[in-house]
């Protein structure tokens, strides 16, 4: 337990260090997101465009 | 062979199911090498005898500025085959490049900055690896505006492929500003010609994550494609084929 808050603790430097990787996790998680989320509602849009057409 | 292989995946439907299937092995390899990546620069890696524990920035600056040119290299590529040989997909690849660059010469830039407050005692200096690297992220966000700001996209995609190509010269220039120039920035310490100087424990790790962030992008480029090529080819009978069984 010792160890882990040591880990933490960054040597001193913990606010700096956890503040750089927080923001690339937030990048890096809505640059995997959005994309998917786009891709639900295309496919809704599509469908609407397939069956109109089909009518 | 590799030229038909390059022509086939020009094709919109090859390219939709050829990206499709490899999605989920890039994701696979991309989340080992963070594991590892993480792991390593985190845990393994020892405590940096200067600047102590806030040298673990550099798992995700280093690799993010690395990114930063290698995604601007792949998108003036293909900016090049596009105004060559106008492959639809090369444009796509493009301007979605251009997002995907944008994001991480940001977290470049601001990580950068995060490190420079403890290390050299500002957040910020007007030299020349900085400013050129700041220059990166306003020619990502100028193809961006260029391309939104245009409303025939295919005509569009050639004005910010010549827009890309004209800021390669950017490229050798942050490269070797640190070389150039003196500055408070810190020399290369990987890409030397001789010997890098630094550890191994603690070069691996960083050679992991710059590996794993390419994949990061090759997953976030491709998942970003697909939905172009979707809408673009939403007429076409592939697509309406692919949606037409769901009603």
């Amino acid at each position: 337990m010792d160890s882990f808050s040591n880990f933490i603790h960054m040597g001193g430097y913990a606010g700096y260090v956890w503040t750089s990787y927080g923001i690339a996790l937030v990048i890096f998680v809505w640059s995997v997101v959005s994309p998917i989320i786009q891709k639900r509602q295309l496919i809704k849009r599509i469908k609407s465009i397939v069956q109109d057409e089909q009518g | 062979m590799i030229m038909r292989f390059i022509h086939k995946l020009g094709s919109p439907p090859y390219f939709y199911q050829f990206s499709g299937r490899l999605l989920p092995w890039l994701s696979g390899i991309c989340l080992i090498l963070f594991a590892y990546g993480l792991y390593g620069g985190l845990v393994l890696a020892p405590t940096d005898y200067q600047q102590g524990d806030s040298f673990r920035i550099i798992y995700i600056h280093v690799p993010a500025a690395w990114l930063s040119l290698f995604v601007y290299m792949v998108m003036a590529f293909s900016g090049a085959v596009a105004l060559i040989w106008r492959i639809k997909i090369t444009e796509i690849i493009l301007i979605n490049s251009a997002h995907i660059g944008a994001a991480f010469t940001f977290l470049a830039l601001i990580t950068g900055s995060i490190w420079g407050k403890p290390m050299w005692g500002t957040w910020w200096v007007w030299d020349a690896r900085l400013t050129s690297e700041l220059l990166l992220l306003f020619l990502y966000l100028g193809i961006i505006a260029l391309y939104s700001a245009i409303d025939d996209k295919r005509k569009a995609a050639r004005a910010v492929a010549i827009l890309a190509l004209v800021g390669v010269v950017n490229i050798p220039i942050i490269h070797y500003s640190v070389e150039w120039w003196s500055t408070l920035h810190q020399g290369p310490t990987v890409t030397k010609f001789d010997k890098p100087s630094i550890d191994t424990r603690m070069l691996i790790p960083l050679l992991v994550m710059a590996f794993a962030y390419k994949f990061l992008y090759a997953i976030v480029v491709l998942l970003r494609a697909r939905n172009d090529v979707l809408w673009r080819e939403r007429r076409s009978q592939w697509v309406t084929a692919l949606f037409d069984g769901s009603k």
